[in-house]
C-alpha cells in the first residue's frame, strides 16, 4: 500500500518535472509539437483521400512508412548492445548510460508501431488483430509474430526502466534478483524483434530481393550501428542540456563497439554483393536496380543512395575503427551521424524499393515519397522524440537526486542506482 | 486451432438463386425506408465480426445491410449473395497463349462485371505484350509491356500473355495475412472479407502475381455501370483501404456460369471448369495440351494453366 502511495508521488513528481523546464526545454517542446501537428494534419488529410495521397501504388505497395518501421525496429533492438556490457558484464561507464540507452529503445518502439498505424488502409480495423475479440492469423501470419514480440519487448522495457526509476525516486536499492532476470530477457527479446522483423521480408518467396539467409543477420549487424550512433550522438546533447553526468569512456566504448558492429555491416553487404553479382541469375535485376538502376535509363532511382550509404558506412568504419580518430569527439559525432544516415538508406529505402523493383510482373514504377508521406512521417518522429525528451528529463531529474520521495525516513542516495 | 486452408463460407450452402434472390429483394424491401438506420448500421459494421465466425443468420443481416447501403448509394436495386461452393467443385483456368490477341476485352469485362474502381482504374486481368524473338529464348517479365497501344492488334512479331490471379493452391496470400481476411474457400476460390481486412498490403508483398490491387482512393463507379448482382466475397462495391482481386467471378460460376472474361474473349483463347470432374473440357485441355504455370519453380501450385504451340 505504501508502494502505491509513495507511486503515486512518483507519478506526480514526474508530471511536474515534464512540465517545467528552461526556456529552451520550451522552445525545444514547441518545436516537436509543431512537427507533430504538421503529421497530423497531413495523417488527416490521408485519413480523408486514402494511402493515394501517398506515393505508394500497386506496382509498389510498400514504401517509405515501412523503411522507417524497419529502421527504428533496429534502433529499439540496439539497446541490447549497451545493455549486455552494462549488466552481464557490469561496465560501469556503460551502466551510467543504459537506462537513457532502453528509453530510447521505448521511444523507437513507440514510433515502430505509429509507423505500421499509418501505414494500413484501415486503421480502425487494427482490433481484428488482436487475439480474444479479433482473428490474428498465428501461427501462420509473420506480421502477428512481429506483433507479439514488438509490444512484448514494449512492455518488458517500459517494466525495467519504471521499475529502476521509482526504486531510485523512493529512495531503495533495486531487488536484483527480481529485476535482473527480467532484464536478461529482455537481451533475447530484443534480437527476436529484428529477426522477426526481417523475417516479415524474408518469409516472401516471390521477393528474391529479400528471399535470402543473410537478411536478418544483416538487419542486426545494421542495427548495432544506426542504434548506438544514434545514442552516441543523443548522450553528448544530454550531457550539455541535461547536467547528466556520462563519461567520454562510455562514449569511445561505444564507438569501439560500432567499429565491430559496422565491420561486420558491411562483410554482410558483401557476401550479398558477392552472390548476386558474381552468379548472376535472372533475379539479379533486383541488386541492378539497387547499384545502378535498370535499363540504362538516365535516372538511377535508388542507386546514387544506394552509393552514398556505403561510402557513408565506409567512412564511418574507419574513424570506429581507429583509436586515434575515435578519440575525437567531434570525429566520432561525424562518423556517428554517417553510420546513423547510411543506415537509414540502406535499410529504409534501400530495402524496400529494389524488393520491389522492378514489381511482380517486371514494370518499373519510379517511387518516391509524396510531400504528405513525408510529413507524416515527420509528425512520427516528432511524436518519438517527443516521448523520448520527456522520459530522458524525468530520468535525468532522478539521476540528479532532484526528483526523490521526500517523506518518511526513505534515506537519500547519491546518483540513480542503476548506476551500481 | 481453427483450419484457415480450407475453411468454407458457411452461408446458404448450395442454396438455390431464387431463394436468395427472395431473400434480397425482401431485405432491400424491409429496409429502405427506415430513417436514422444507416448511421446504426455503420457502428454494427464496425463491430461486425470475421466472416466465419458469423452464423447463418448474422450473414443473412449482413447482406441485408450491405443490399440496403448500396441501394442507397446507386440509386438501384443491387443483390448481395454469399453463395457457398458448390460440392465436388474445384475451378481450373486453362489459357492458350497462342491464341490470346492482345485485345483486352477480357481486361474491360471483368471491370464492368466485378465493379472495379474506374478512377482510380483497378484492373485485375494485366496483359504483358513481348516480342517474339526474345520470348523464344524464355519469358522473361521484365521485357513484357503491359502499356503498349496499337491501332491494330495483334501487332506484328509479338504475342500476349494475360495475368490474373493464378488462384494459387498453395498460396503464400492467405498465408501471411495477419487477421485471416483472405483464405481458399473449398472450391479452390481464393477470397477476401473486405469487412476484415485491415489494407496492410502484407498480401501484396507475398503475391508472385501482382494479382493484388489495393483501394488507394475511395473506388468509383458511374451509378449505370454498376453491375447489381453481386457476392459477398466478390464483385460487391469495395470500401478504401482495402485489398481485392480476381475470383474466378464467384458470383457466377458458383451458378454455373462461366467468368466473365472466358465469355468475352472473342478467340476462345480461355477456358474454365471443373478440375475434379474427368469429362470437362479444363481436364481435357490439361491431358492433350502443353502446358505450363507462371513462376512454376516458386511452389504455389496454380490452378490457372497456359496452354501454348
Amino acid at each position: 500500500m505504501e508502494t502505491l502511495s509513495i507511486f503515486g508521488h512518483f507519478v506526480m513528481g514526474s508530471a511536474r518535472v515534464v512540465t517545467h523546464g528552461t526556456r529552451g526545454f520550451y522552445l525545444w517542446i514547441a518545436f516537436l509539437a509543431a512537427l507533430i501537428a504538421t503529421g497530423a494534419l497531413a495523417y488527416s488529410n490521408q485519413l480523408t483521400h486514402g494511402l493515394i495521397t501517398t506515393n505508394m501504388r500497386d506496382q509498389l505497395s510498400w514504401g517509405f512508412y515501412i523503411g522507417n518501421f524497419a529502421f527504428l525496429v533496429g534502433v529499439a533492438a540496439a539497446a541490447v548492445v549497451v545493455v549486455m556490457p552494462a549488466y552481464v558484464y557490469e561496465w560501469k561507464p556503460l551502466k551510467d548510460v543504459v537506462l537513457l540507452a532502453e528509453l530510447m529503445a521505448l521511444a523507437a518502439m513507440v514510433m515502430c508501431i505509429l509507423f505500421v498505424v499509418v501505414d494500413v488502409g484501415r486503421p480502425e480495423r487494427l482490433w481484428h488483430l488482436l487475439p480474444g475479440i479479433g482473428n490474428p492469423n498465428f501461427p501462420y501470419s509473420l506480421l502477428v509474430w512481429d506483433i507479439l514480440v514488438l509490444n512484448g519487448y514494449f512492455v518488458i522495457n517500459l517494466f525495467i526502466v519504471t521499475y529502476l526509476l521509482f526504486k531510485t525516486y523512493a529512495g531503495q536499492e533495486y531487488n536484483s534478483s527480481f529485476i535482473m532476470p527480467v532484464i536478461f530477457l529482455s537481451i533475447p527479446l530484443a534480437i527476436s524483434i529484428h529477426t522477426v522483423t526481417a523475417f516479415l521480408f524474408m518469409g516472401l518467396k516471390a521477393r528474391p530481393f529479400w528471399h535470402t539467409a543473410i537478411l536478418a543477420p544483416r538487419f542486426l549487424a545494421s542495427a548495432f550501428c544506426s542504434g548506438p550512433a544514434l545514442l552516441l550522438l543523443t548522450f553528448q546533447v544530454l550531457r550539455r542540456v541535461g547536467r547528466i553526468a556520462i563519461s567520454n569512456e562510455a562514449l569511445y566504448k561505444l564507438g569501439e563497439l560500432l567499429a565491430y558492429a559496422m565491420a561486420v555491416n558491411l562483410f554482410f553487404l558483401g557476401m550479398e554483393v558477392f552472390t548476386e553479382f558474381y552468379a548472376p541469375t535472372a533475379h539479379v535485376i533486383h541488386a541492378d536496380f539497387q547499384w545502378f538502376g535498370v535499363h540504362g535509363q538516365r535516372e538511377t532511382g535508388i542507386a546514387t543512395y544506394t552509393w552514398l550509404a556505403f561510402a557513408a558506412n565506409v567512412g564511418a568504419l574507419l574513424v570506429f575503427m581507429i583509436p586515434l580518430l575515435r578519440r575525437r569527439l567531434p570525429l566520432l559525432s561525424a562518423a556517428c551521424v554517417l553510420a546513423a544516415a547510411g543506415v537509414f538508406i540502406e535499410k529504409g529505402m534501400g530495402l524496400l524499393l529494389p524488393g520491389m523493383t522492378p514489381d511482380m510482373l517486371g514494370e518499373v514504377y519510379r517511387y518516391h515519397p509524396s510531400l504528405n508521406e513525408v510529413l507524416v512521417g515527420v509528425g512520427v518522429w516528432g511524436v518519438g522524440a517527443l516521448a523520448f525528451t520527456l522520459m530522458a528529463k524525468v530520468a535525468m531529474a532522478i539521476d540528479r537526486g532532484e526528483l526523490r520521495y521526500q517523506h518518511s525516513e526513505a534515506r537519500p542516495i547519491g546518483p540513480g542506482s542503476w548506476r551500481r | 486451432m481453427k483450419d484457415r486452408e480450407r475453411g468454407e463460407t458457411r452461408p446458404v450452402r448450395g442454396a438455390s438463386r431464387r431463394e436468395f434472390l427472395k431473400t434480397a429483394a425482401v431485405g432491400v424491401g424491409a429496409l429502405a425506408g427506415v430513417p436514422g438506420a444507416a448511421r446504426a448500421f455503420d457502428l454494427e459494421a464496425f463491430f461486425q465480426k470475421h466472416l466465419r465466425e458469423l452464423s447463418n443468420q448474422d450473414i443473412e443481416g449482413v447482406l441485408r445491410r450491405l443490399e440496403d447501403k448500396y441501394s442507397r448509394q446507386y440509386g438501384k436495386p443491387v443483390r448481395v449473395a454469399a453463395t457457398g461452393p458448390l460440392d465436388g467443385v474445384v475451378y481450373g483456368y486453362g489459357l492458350d497463349i497462342g491464341r490470346c490477341i492482345g485485345c483486352r476485352r477480357c481486361v474491360y469485362a471483368c471491370v464492368e462485371e466485378n465493379n472495379q474502381s474506374r478512377d482510380p482504374e483497378i484492373h485485375w486481368i494485366r496483359v504483358l505484350e513481348f516480342e517474339r524473338e526474345q520470348a523464344i529464348r524464355s519469358i522473361d517479365l521484365e521485357k513484357g509491356n503491359p502499356y503498349y497501344d496499337h491501332e491494330k492488334v495483334p501487332a506484328e512479331g509479338m504475342f500476349y500473355l494475360p495475368v490474373q490471379c493464378q488462384q494459387c493452391d498453395d498460396s503464400p496470400c492467405t498465408n501471411v495475412c495477419p487477421t485471416g481476411a483472405t483464405w481458399m474457400d473449398p472450391d479452390g476460390i481464393v477470397v477476401i472479407d473486405y469487412d476484415w481486412c485491415i489494407g496492410c498490403r502484407y498480401c501484396m508483398a507475398s503475391c508472385p502475381y501482382g494479382a493484388r490491387h489495393f483501394n488507394w482512393s475511395e473506388p468509383r463507379i458511374p451509378t449505370d455501370e454498376l453491375n447489381p448482382d453481386t457476392h459477398l466475397l466478390g464483385n460487391r462495391p469495395r470500401p478504401k483501404g482495402v485489398v481485392e482481386k480476381c475470383t474466378f467471378c464467384i458470383q457466377r460460376v458458383r451458378q454455373g456460369r462461366y467468368p466473365a472474361c472466358v465469355e468475352a474473349c472473342p478467340v476462345g483463347a480461355r477456358k474454365f471448369g471443373n478440375l475434379l470432374d474427368p469429362s470437362s473440357e479444363i481436364r481435357y485441355l490439361l491431358a492433350k495440351k502443353r502446358t505450363f504455370v507462371l513462376k512454376a519453380e516458386l511452389a504455389t501450385r496454380p490452378k490457372f494453366f497456359y496452354f501454348y504451340g
